[in-house]
């Protein structure tokens, strides 16, 4: 089996978000980042089917040089190298994302059997990169995923739904997108994270294309910055909670 | 504009797009017959609307996967969980709700699915044109229904969570969190930093890349308030957060707070319960 997973760097945004002076970006100076939550899932995911049944895991990212710092945490899971698509820190649009992943699809020597995606981008929550590489690559894409088990050929893709689970089947080569709750991604050792510093990464430079859904602007919506009422502090404060939950009504 | 809308039978979020529709023009609502099978859907929608301005869904899962079908066989942009429109300017959701973004569309028809809760249900009125798929198309569909074991109640029909973050400290620590929350007839959540450590399953985790709740009382209890839950749990009526820290970013979520230690605070407010019920 030969995987590949594509992660996205995102700003661990912490509890208040604040706005670059221009309005296009989140000030991330003082924060930490992360690839998104559904795409750990999906990159560990990708580890233990080639832990099982052997192969490659490649991980992908189209981002700023700084990425390479999230493709080396992959390459710590256990993926096998990693490919970087160096962008000069402008967010790519879906469209020239998802042509920018086929184009690397494409260029392999050996075949992709299974691509993966997280369902949805933590930031810009497109809901739609992959959907689009599976389309333009011809192949089928369930997404979504609780549950994946690669057997034979075959992919059983579980998601959830009202009351249970639906389940879908697809041979492979096929897209699947993940939710987090798929797995419980391992946290690497120290060993894990050494190695992972010798692991190859390709990086190359791909053109931006004009964008079709050109962000103009961001915006803090409102309605943050609430000011609590104080109910108490410490035991003390029980009745005054419990008359609280009276008051509306749950109690 | 001409608008082709997709209405699920019986679903809130899409008779809300329905009603967003409504605004844009003159809408034709259209359902799909058969199971779920989004590339089928996405086929049937896109024949069916040649010549349409827009094309609109709800912003649930669904409507989401089917529209970015229809995007990827168009090569058109799509804009996902949009809430307002100006022209070729739509804003739309970020982060979960925490941010939102206005971006210009350039492309036609314009494909866009509508965010939660902007926009009152409305009845579809007319009845509703049924799409018949194409019987040989072979694109993935779902091919099987596994029902889950129930028991207790779920999280995200609550009417009261309890939740619990990193300030809970152990697995063992939520028995509090499970105490309350059964003395309220509710549900236990949690933080994503409990799921990571092992603590609770991923089923409880409320939060952006969670569930997302709307009980009448969300009760977070050692939650700091990182954005990505907050984006699970504001659809609660109120929010009570306890909490050691009195600057920690929940408190600017909520509505009532406590400050201290959970550990002795929520045991306390058990006891005043069981004191209120004379038991």
């Amino acid at each position: 089996m030969k995987v590949l997973t594509c992660v996205k760097r995102v700003p661990i945004t912490g509890g208040k978000i604040v706005l670059t002076d221009d309005e296009t970006a989140i000030r991330t100076l003082h924060l930490g980042f992360t690839i998104s939550p559904h795409e750990e899932c999906g990159v560990e995911e990708a580890v233990r089917i080639v832990e099982q049944s052997g192969g490659e895991s490649v991980v992908l990212t189209l981002g700023p040089a700084e990425a390479e710092e999230q493709l080396r945490e992959c390459l710590a899971i256990g993926a096998d190298r990693a490919i970087h698509l160096v962008t000069d820190g402008e967010e790519w649009d879906p469209q020239a994302t998802a042509a920018a992943i086929v184009e690397v699809v494409r260029a392999e020597a050996e075949p992709f059997d299974l691509v993966v995606f997280g369902n949805e981008s933590a930031d810009a929550g497109g809901y739609q990169v992959g959907i689009r590489v599976a389309y333009a690559l011809g192949l089928p894409v369930v997404t979504g995923l609780k549950g994946l088990t690669v057997a034979d050929g075959r992919a059983r893709c579980e998601q959830e739904s009202a009351g249970g689970r639906d389940v879908y089947e697809v041979s492979l080569p096929a897209v699947v997108t993940v939710l987090e709750g798929l797995n419980l991604p391992r946290y690497p050792s120290v060993p894990a994270k050494l190695r992972a510093q010798r692991k190859p990464v390709a990086s190359s430079t791909p053109a931006r294309p004009e964008p079709r859904l050109e962000k103009l602007r961001l915006v803090v919506p409102p309605g943050q910055g609430k000011q609590a009422e104080i109910l108490g502090n410490g035991p003390g404060a029980a009745p005054a909670v419990v008359a609280m939950m009276q008051q509306i009504g749950v109690a | 504009m001409s608008v082709l809308v997709l209405v699920e039978p019986g679903d809130e979020l899409s008779l809300q797009a329905l009603g967003f529709a409504r605004t844009l023009g003159d809408v034709r609502a259209v359902s799909v017959e058969g199971p779920y099978a989004p590339g089928a859907w996405a086929k049937t929608i896109t024949a069916a609307a040649e010549g349409a301005d827009a094309i609109v869904a709800a912003g649930s899962e669904r409507g989401n996967e089917v529209l970015a079908h229809v995007a990827a066989r168009l090569d058109q942009p799509f804009a996902a969980n949009v809430t307002r429109i100006d022209g070729d300017v739509v804003t739309r959701v970020r982060w979960g709700g925490s941010l939102l973004e206005e971006a210009r569309v350039h492309g036609s028809p314009l494909i866009l699915s509508v965010a939660p809760h902007v926009h009152a249900a409305e009845p579809a009125g007319e009845p509703v044109e049924t799409l018949v798929p194409d019987s040989s198309d072979e694109s993935p569909r779902v091919v099987e229904h596994v029902a889950a074991a129930t028991g207790g109640v779920s999280l995200a029909e609550a009417k009261v969570v309890v939740s619990g973050g990193r300030g809970v400290g152990s697995a063992e620590g939520f028995a509090i969190i499970e105490e309350l929350a059964e003395l309220l007839g509710g549900a236990v959540g949690c933080s994503r930093v409990v799921t990571s450590a092992g603590w609770r399953p991923h089923t409880n985790q409320v939060g952006q890349t969670g569930t997302k709740v709307s009980p009448d009382l969300y009760v977070a209890c050692g939650i700091s308030g990182a954005t990505q839950h907050i984006a699970g749990c504001k659809g609660a009526k109120k929010i009570l957060a306890i909490n050691a820290d009195p600057e920690a970013p929940i408190l600017a979520s909520a509505d009532y707070a406590v400050i201290g230690d959970l550990h002795e605070i929520v045991p306390a407010i058990s006891a005043e319960l069981r004191k209120a019920r004379g038991a």
